[in-house]
């Protein structure tokens, strides 16, 4: 059984950006799987490519086994794709919208799973307005409903709730859920972590077109296991200065191994004079992982890219 | 769920549906605008300009030159403004995800422009008939059917290529104003090329939509500047060598597929 997404060694340069620079990376039927970022690190390149939106300079991009180059036909039957921009087209209505999609894809008679589509997405009051006239969370429910006409096996989510209240936020992901529980393999990009970390099984992060973490979702939290201080106070001890994991106007977050580590810092604290404004204690969650692999923390890149996760 | 056909006829639909949801602009102004054409130019021209050696009247002469014109805009318009319209907007990504294959592209942009241009020539044709009801009685309507496909076919192209090039509507009107209306104009739409000076006689002959126009009035009058066949072979060649180019340009994806 082919994997739902394979990339091997994919590059892609713009002029003088090297968008990606040799991507690996398998997703396995039916995984909820997170791309994860910064801006600019490839993430849309990367789901550009497999779309076919995009071509590759070097490597190769399969959906399902196919080809996304020579057997595009296939590859693209088998992918819904939910664009990061808030596009429409202003000519037709939603229930015209999803119709045209659908034959885009050659199913002229797809009422039926369009009706579907439309309950499950709160649109059905909808069916006959013009884009225009929706809002943009409304929209947004369209493009998920253009992904999702011709039944595709492989999800992919460019962003999908950039912008979009909490309300319809939680509805999506509902949805969503529904569908990778149905057995459809879903990739997410997001920028709230928080919800990579509660929906996705998997994770890989992309950096300076590099994967520089790809794991399993716990794993990654556990390989930075351990506390995190929130600490408000005019600065650091100066053995400490290595533990900051960030910094905001008098705010440091420092990385602890275990809770006896709290004793040391208190006492280091005292030594040095330094005032406590404040102190919390915060369990390891995805933002700081994200963010000390970001922060190019040489341990934990070398953790997280040791190969325990299944499909490495 | 209905069974997976080819997904060009949807495209094609949604080509048709695009123009004819705006049909008071897309189809009713340009039948104005022709009719405002033959009103004036008929008026001031009927008793000084002889075509055909006096045997075809200056009104007949400029109806069918009107229709061909229109037809050849429209196609233009349809396909440049369409695709450009869905770069500008981003939801040309719409057409770009589904399987859809360069040919199928190419089939439905170009199908949509021709049935704008084909049905903007009959309007023009019907409304203009009031002043030359002898038009009826055309004694070739299958040559002047056939070049008005090609040209309305020729001119999708064209309208398609300025599209996919163009990074601004601007750069389309431009390519509509500096290239396609002059070689519109300079074709003989309002006169016979014979009434030209010896020079300007052959500069017309290089300009393939002479031979568009010529070819489709031999179907109203069975007359001509040059034989329709040979006017059948330059247009249709044209046809071939455009629609293999564009073929090509969706092929590579060229400033669709970045």
């Amino acid at each position: 059984m082919p994997p739902a997404v394979e990339v091997i060694n994919v590059a892609r340069r713009f002029g003088a950006v090297q968008a990606l620079a040799g991507v690996d990376l398998a997703v396995a039927e039916g995984e909820f799987f997170g791309l994860l970022g910064p801006n600019g690190a490839g993430k849309t390149t990367l789901i550009s490519i497999l779309a076919g939106l995009t071509r590759a300079d070097t490597g190769t991009a399969r959906v399902l086994g196919h080809d996304v180059v020579r057997d595009y036909r296939n590859s693209r039957r088998k992918l819904g794709v939910v664009p990061q921009e808030l596009v429409f087209d202003p000519f037709f209505t939603v229930r015209e919208t999803l119709a045209i999609q659908s034959g885009y894809f050659g199913l002229r008679r797809n009422d039926a799973w369009i009706d579907e589509i439309l309950h499950h997405l709160d649109l059905t009051a909808k069916a006959n307005a013009n884009m225009r006239s929706l809002s943009g969370g409304m929209k947004r429910r369209v493009l998920v409903g253009q992904a999702l006409v011709h039944k595709p096996p492989v999800i992919i989510l460019d962003e999908p709730t950039a912008g979009v209240d909490v309300e319809l936020r939680q509805s999506l992901w509902g949805f969503i859920r529904k569908l990778n529980r149905d057995g459809h393999t879903i990739i997410l990009t997001t920028h709230y972590l928080e919800e990579a970390e509660a929906l996705c099984g998997r994770i890989a992060m992309l950096k300076a077109g590099k994967v520089v973490a790809l794991d399993t979702t716990q794993a990654l939290l556990s390989r930075f296991a351990g506390l995190t201080v929130r600490l408000v106070a005019e600065r650091v001890p100066a053995a400490w200065q290595a533990r900051v994991l960030r910094q905001e106007a008098g705010i440091f977050f420092l990385g602890l191994d275990r809770y006896a580590d709290l004793e040391a810092l208190l006492a280091a604290l005292r030594i040095e004079g330094i005032a406590i404004g404040e102190l919390a204690l915060q369990e390891t969650d995805l933002e700081h992982v994200f963010l000390r692999i970001m922060g190019g923390d040489t341990a934990g890149r070398a953790a997280a890219l040791a190969p325990t996760d299944a499909l490495a | 769920m209905g069974i997976a056909g080819a997904g060009w006829p949807t495209l094609l639909y949604k080509e048709l549906l695009r123009f004819w949801k705006v049909s008071f602009q897309t189809v009713a102004a340009p039948v104005l605008t022709a009719l405002l054409y033959l009103l004036i130019f008929s008026h001031v021209l009927e008793r000084n300009v002889s075509v055909f050696d006096g045997r075809v009247r200056y009104t007949e002469f400029l109806v069918p030159g009107l229709i061909m014109m229109s037809v050849l805009q429209n196609a233009f318009a349809n396909s440049s403004s369409s695709l450009m319209q869905s770069k500008m907007n981003g939801n040309l990504i719409f057409v770009l995800l589904p399987p859809l294959s360069p040919l199928d592209l190419y089939v439905a942009y170009i199908g949509g422009a021709m049935v704008r241009g084909l049905v903007v020539g009959l309007g023009v044709f019907l409304v203009t008939l009031y002043f030359a009801p002898s038009l009826l009685a055309m004694p070739h309507p299958f040559w002047a059917l056939a070049f008005a496909l090609l040209g309305s076919a020729i001119l999708g192209t064209l309208g398609l290529i300025a599209a996919i090039a163009a990074d601004k509507f601007d750069q389309v009107s431009a390519f509509q104003n500096f290239i396609i209306v002059p070689l519109t104009f300079l074709s003989g739409v309002f006169y016979s090329i014979h009434s030209l000076p010896p020079f300007w006689q052959s500069v017309s002959h290089v300009n393939p939509f002479f031979y568009m126009i010529d070819g489709f009035r031999y179907g109203f009058f069975g007359l001509s500047d040059v034989p329709p066949a040979m006017s059948l072979a330059v247009v249709g060649a044209c046809c071939l060598g455009l629609s293999a180019f564009t073929l090509v340009l969706l092929h590579r994806g060229w400033r669709l597929r970045a």
